[in-house]
């Protein structure tokens, strides 16, 4: 199956962040770089708003993910819950 | 295939010879001996006897390679339009046919000090 | 009095409808066709604009609120840069000349970015497809802009960043980036989607801005990672755009699929061409690296790009036509590139260096298949001849490529130590290639590349006819201070005096 991955800036706005990712996804796997965390998962990775406000103790709108996002890859469906990246082969 | 586009389309090529001022462009390189990362681009009137090529600019050129010491011009294999061709040392560049932006290879059998075999 | 009414939160779908398609209308005193005069000419069969599909969503309200956030983000690290004179904190001075290409070839490949995007906004009749792109459009310039501002504070301590906008438009290596992005302008609103919104973007840029700008962040350099990391912020919405734009034209029609898959054929090539430096930049120009190329190439181009064509592969696409000669030319690009830098330093502004014996054994690990083989060999030569006090310069100027502008430096795919010869004769002038990907360009549109300005062939034509100090002056080339060898450069000297004084009494 198709890798698909999502890379942040590793910061304090998106340690949580990258939290409510690995209990959302638990079989994505967080890379580590300079700079930034690459999560890779296998044929698709779920983001939940939900997740992510239990984790950052406050709201969140899934599009304050565009602040410190570096790259994607997948086909991306977005609406005010989830954003879901996913490869269909 | 033609360029898609509104109406017609003409281009206008920039490296004419008409736009070197008597001058053409010879390329030259030397095989498997790629210390010099690309063909020499080389700028010279079409009367220049190729024989003034090879001793003047091109051995000039060629002399930070180890091998350019052993290099005998009269036993290397040329090429041009990168097929097999033997240069009259004593005639023009024009009378050798090598026209402008002609590309001229030479080969040194067994003599490829810093090159690896393939 | 005025009722206080609770404003009602709208969905992201609603809101992008009312902040989008709503903003649309149709014409009534001029025909569609005359308001919208270019997006019929390539071929495109586009039945419904209605399906095009942001999957974002983002409306220009929200844009404008994240990317101000952004820019604070970028100033507050910028300034503290300026500050406390971040410059000292580079591992090395030698770093920089790969931010000086960036400068000189990128950021101005930015700003045309911008310009394209600015246009084909312009010129797409659907309404989400206009907004997107005029986005794009902003974003595209706001990279050049925090680029050339962050890169500006080394230009009080540092050569080669002066003249960037002089070396842009004269200097040889910076016509690489330039023609590719004029190529992608003077094309039709699809192909330059298909150009830069698909190939560079979804396929390249990722090469581009995350294992380097992550590599910047190892060598202390702070400005470039800000501005990096900033920039690849919008280049995730960027290359969603492309995705979506390929996916909307090969469901509109099936005829599309062919026009589609021949562009993806010649962008991927001009792309893998116009990035190929980025490999020198990763193995040769970080001092501390923090992956190969290949490594780079590894998890970007085969696992992500493979992913991707096997996606699109429902559609009927197939991977690009260069795919496989692109990975045969991986363990090679990067020692090709800094060679020829190498040789012709006293042409560049920016500086270039012997690998030390340290390098030379990390790239023997990263490449064990060719470095030792094919390219140590050379840099002892090299090193032998710079020890000697005799250092190579090759002052034969190199043949270019018609279509990529490179200086002829690779090697067939299946022979690494012969040179990859390829010409085409077209109306009875000879054209040369760098490789079988660059010809098969030229061959498809002729008429396009000769038109090609190769810096080259120029240097012996109207106003420089071959003097290389007029050349110099001419592309705003101080020599001894631009260009050259690292080792003995004002930059290191200056860099090693000023650490020293930073980090010492004396």
């Amino acid at each position: 199956m198709s890798t698909v991955f999502i890379a942040l800036q590793a910061n304090e706005e998106t340690r949580p962040i990258i939290e409510a990712i690995e209990i959302d996804n638990p079989q994505a796997v967080v890379n580590r770089q300079p700079a930034m965390v690459k999560i890779d998962a296998p044929g698709r990775l779920v983001i939940r708003k939900s997740t992510i406000e239990e984790q950052l103790g406050r709201e969140f709108d899934l599009q304050e993910l565009h602040i410190n996002l570096i790259s994607l890859t997948g086909n991306v469906v977005e609406d005010d819950e989830t954003l879901t990246l996913s490869w269909n082969s | 295939m033609t360029v898609a586009a509104i109406r017609e389309y003409i281009g206008v090529p920039r490296d004419s010879v008409e736009n070197f001022g008597g001058k053409q462009i010879v390329y030259a390189s030397w095989d498997r001996h790629l210390l010099f990362a690309a063909p020499f681009l080389l700028c010279l009137p079409p009367e220049t006897r190729f024989r003034d090529l090879v001793e003047g600019p091109l051995t000039a050129l060629v002399q930070a390679d180890p091998d350019a010491a052993a290099l005998d011009w009269t036993k290397v294999e040329w090429l041009k339009d990168n097929q097999p061709w033997t240069p009259d040392f004593d005639a023009s560049l024009a009378d050798n046919g090598i026209g402008h932006k002609d590309q001229l290879r030479f080969r040194t059998a067994g003599l490829n000090s810093l090159s690896a075999a393939a | 009095m005025d009722m206080k009414v609770a404003k009602k939160k709208l969905g992201l779908k609603e809101k992008y409808k009312l902040m989008t398609r709503d903003l649309g209308w149709d014409t009534t005193y001029q025909t569609k066709e005359d308001v919208f005069p270019y997006v019929g000419y390539e071929g495109i069969k586009i039945h419904d604009w209605e399906k095009w599909e942001d999957p974002f969503r983002l409306t220009m309200d929200a844009y404008w609120k994240y990317q101000a956030e952004k820019e604070r983000k970028f100033y507050a690290i910028i300034d503290a840069h300026a500050q406390n004179n971040g410059h000292l904190n580079l591992t090395d001075a030698r770093y920089l000349s790969a931010l000086k290409i960036f400068l000189q070839a990128i950021s101005p490949g930015e700003y045309a970015a911008h310009k394209g995007f600015a246009r084909v906004g312009r010129e797409f009749p659907g309404v989400g497809t206009q907004v997107a792109c005029q986005m794009q459009a902003i974003d595209e310039i706001r990279h050049a802009q925090t680029q050339i501002h962050a890169m500006s504070n080394y230009n009080r301590y540092y050569n080669g960043f002066h003249a960037f906008a002089d070396t842009r438009d004269r200097i040889w290596y910076t016509s690489v980036a330039r023609s590719f992005f004029d190529d992608a302008m003077s094309a039709g609103p699809f192909e330059f989607m298909i150009a830069i919104g698909f190939s560079f973007e979804y396929v390249l840029t990722n090469l581009l801005f995350v294992p380097f700008m992550s590599g910047a962040a190892y060598n202390g350099d702070m400005a470039t990672v800000t501005f990096g990391f900033s920039a690849q912020s919008d280049e995730a919405r960027h290359m969603t755009l492309g995705l979506e734009c390929i996916k909307f034209m090969l469901e509109q029609d099936p005829d599309n699929l062919p026009i589609v898959q021949n562009w993806i054929d010649k962008w991927f090539w001009r792309g893998f061409r116009v990035l190929g430096l980025v490999s020198t930049m990763m193995d040769y120009m970080l001092p501390k690296r923090v992956m190969s190329w290949r490594e780079a190439w590894d998890i970007y181009g085969v696992e992500n790009g493979g992913a991707l064509f096997k996606d699109l592969a429902r559609y009927g696409i197939k991977p690009p036509k260069g795919w496989d000669d692109a990975e045969k030319a991986i363990d090679h690009m990067s020692h090709q590139f800094m060679l020829g830098l190498y040789q012709w330093s006293f042409g560049t502004a920016f500086h270039s260096w012997i690998p030390s014996e340290d390098d030379m054994n990390w790239l023997s690990a990263k490449y064990p298949d060719t470095f030792d083989k094919y390219y140590r060999p050379r840099w002892k030569h090299i090193k032998k001849l710079a020890d000697a006090g005799t250092p190579f310069k090759n002052y034969g100027l190199a043949k270019l490529c018609q279509c990529c502008q490179l200086p002829t430096v690779f090697t067939e795919p299946d022979d690494p130590t012969l040179t990859c010869h390829r010409e085409s004769v077209y109306n009875g002038q000879k054209y040369h290639f760098c490789s079988d990907g660059c010809k098969n360009v030229f061959d498809n549109e002729p008429e396009k590349y000769v038109q090609a300005w190769l810096p080259m062939p120029q240097l012996f034509q109207e106003p420089i006819n071959g003097d290389l100090g007029a050349w110099m002056e001419w592309v705003s080339l101080r020599d001894g201070k631009d260009n050259g060898d690292y080792a003995g450069s004002e930059d290191q000297q200056n860099f090693e005096a000023w650490r020293g004084l930073a980090t010492t009494n004396q």
